[in-house]
């Protein structure tokens, strides 16, 4: 069992969603986030005052699955998240020890 | 048949000849002379007259009351971190209750009664003899009352303008101590010398210095520009000013703020003619001109020295231009106003992205920046613009028009200005100072750290203007 965490560009996330529906991933946790890699921020002004924003908006896309499906969703995060630029974001992966179904109590794989 | 006929033919011409006999008695006669009749069509008129003015006048009271809340509340409101939106819009609206009250009780008279230079005296404390007859002094169309309270929401804005310069690090209980004492000490004898029957600087009543200040521009925007400054210099820095950002939490609440003042400000500005007539609409086209030119000429400014042009620039130079024409613009004509608002928008636009910085003094929403250098500027142009021909408001014992500005041939009104703008300053520089001292030592102006930290709404106010609630949807 493995979960994958996957930071990627805002504008990208319908493409990821339907990517990974087609590979028949049926669950996922979608969180709006802020943060920076190797992308510099941008500058804002404020009646003149300079700001600059290295925060910038990102979207974090977090899914525990069974590890059949892993590579296929990963592969299917890249192509649909890809842009080419920097900031396009990074997918984490970790092994998960288990799994439950609050409803009934279901355990691993069966719960995912 | 013809014996009936006639009765009834008799009955009925008798029945006429007492109803127009009745007619005559319950009815008003017609009146007998040409002479009377004249007279009466002329009160008809003079009440025509006066009804249109007081609709106008009643319209321009309820829009100058809108500039505060919502207009100015949302535009400050917009400009402050998120942890202290309601504590400044309540900084605003505060000012549409306590002045409100201050005003009938003692402020009304202090500013416009008959008194001597500096300051009215207590004839009409409590309103009284403040009725639907009206003060020809002021405006001999319109009742009293009307004027009363056309002003009443004057004197309501301008302490609410100073907010922006302490926001986000006041104490509320001295922002109200602060306001009501500086309504009494600065406004009202400003209010007085500029507009009051026998003030110093009274233009239209023969002041010794008359000052040209259609609607505020010394009155308004000085003193409560200048009284900002002071308290951003006496409160000092907001916590991690200027290492911290706080760039504005909703620029959309502001822009919703300065277009609702934009509108406002043609009760303010052409409400000021206290008639319905031409000069209302001289006052409203110059008023708009100066705001759209100060708009463009801010937005330019911007765009030349950080690559574009920002919301927020676009209506502070709206705001800015609106201030400058101010108190000339019942005195100069369109093409001036677009001068005056494009020197305001750039000067001001300078004043805060520069000024401020090289300064260092911490006026959080820029009133100064805004109110006190384009009150300035507006004053002073004033005396350059005015013409005669738009509002003859000098005249020699025989009735005729004089000059007004500079380029009427009066460049004399220049010192005259200066003088109006020295007084504002002064007085909102002396009159601040004392008033923090005193608020200072009997209540202490800024929140605790941990308070300011924490925020002003949940620390002044107990509330949140964003709440989080978990278990929504």
């Amino acid at each position: 069992m493995t979960k994958i965490e996957a930071v990627i560009q805002t504008s990208r996330l319908d493409a990821v969603k339907a990517a990974l529906h087609d590979v028949g991933v049926e669950g996922m946790t979608v969180i709006e986030v802020r943060g920076h890699g190797r992308q510099k921020g941008h500058t804002e002004f404020y009646r003149g005052r300079e700001y600059t924003v290295d925060l910038l908006p990102k979207i974090k896309l977090e899914m525990v699955l069974a590890d059949a499906l892993v590579e296929k969703a990963v592969h299917a995060i890249t192509e649909a998240a890809r842009t080419g630029k920097i900031g396009d974001g990074k997918i984490f992966l970790s092994r998960v020890d288990d799994a439950i179904r609050i409803r009934n109590d279901e355990r691993g794989d069966a719960a995912l | 048949m013809a014996r009936f006929l006639s009765k009834i033919l008799l009955t009925s011409c008798l029945v006429c000849l007492a109803a127009n006999w009745i007619a005559a008695q319950t009815g008003s006669p017609a009146p007998a002379t040409a002479d009377a009749r004249i007279a009466k069509l002329e009160q008809q008129v003079a009440e025509a007259k006066g009804s249109a003015d007081n609709a106008w006048m009643l319209v321009s009271s309820a829009l100058v009351l809108m500039m505060t809340g919502p207009g100015l509340a949302l535009f400050y409101g917009g400009l402050v971190r998120k942890k202290n939106v309601l504590a400044t819009m309540m900084q605003s609206f505060a000012m549409m209750a306590i002045v409100t009250v201050l005003w009938g009780l003692l402020e009304y008279s202090l500013a416009f009664g008959s008194g001597n230079r500096f300051i009215g005296g207590f004839h009409h404390l409590f309103l009284r003899g403040v009725g639907p007859q009206p003060d020809a002094d002021y405006a001999a169309t319109i009742p009293q009352q009307t004027f009363m309270v056309y002003q009443l929401m004057f004197a309501i804005i301008t302490p609410a303008l100073i907010s922006g310069a302490f926001a986000e690090r006041m104490k509320f209980s001295a922002m109200a101590l602060f306001m009501v004492l500086w309504s009494v000490l600065v406004y009202a004898p400003m209010a007085h010398m500029v507009w009051g029957k026998g003030g110093l600087l009274n233009a239209a009543l023969g002041g010794r210095f008359p000052t040209l200040d259609f609607a505020g521009g010394t009155v308004v925007h000085i003193t409560s520009g200048v009284s900002a400054l002071v308290c951003a210099l006496y409160l000092g820095k907001r916590l991690g000013y200027p290492h911290e950002p706080m760039p504005p939490h909703s620029v959309v609440l502001s822009f919703i703020g300065a277009c609702l003042l934009w509108v406002g400000w043609f009760g303010f500005n052409a409400g000021s003619a206290l008639a319905a007539g031409t000069l209302a609409t001289s006052a409203f086209v110059a008023t708009h001109f100066g705001a759209a030119a100060a708009a463009l000429g801010w937005s330019a400014a911007e765009w030349i020295r950080n690559g574009k042009p920002s919301a927020l620039g676009a209506i502070s130079g709206a705001v800015a231009g609106l201030v400058a024409i101010t108190p000339a613009a019942g005195f100069v004509g369109p093409m001036s106003a677009l001068v005056i608002g494009v020197v305001a928008g750039v000067s001001c636009y300078l004043m805060v992205a520069k000024g401020k910085a090289r300064f260092g003094y911490d006026d959080s929403l820029d009133a100064f920046g805004v109110h006190g250098a384009g009150g300035t500027i507006g004053a002073l142009l004033t005396g350059v613009f005015a013409l005669s021909g738009i509002n003859p408001i000098f005249k020699d014992s025989q009735g005729n028009p004089l000059p007004s500005g500079l380029i009427d041939g009066n460049g004399y009104q220049l010192v005259n200005q200066l003088v109006g703008i020295l007084v504002a300053w002064i007085l909102a520089i002396v009159g601040t100072l004392l008033i923090l001292k005193v608020v200072d030592l009997v209540i202490g102006l800024r929140v605790p750290d941990d308070h300011e930290i924490q925020g002003l709404d949940l620390s002044q106010h107990g509330e949140e203007g964003y709440y989080w609630e978990a278990s929504a949807s």
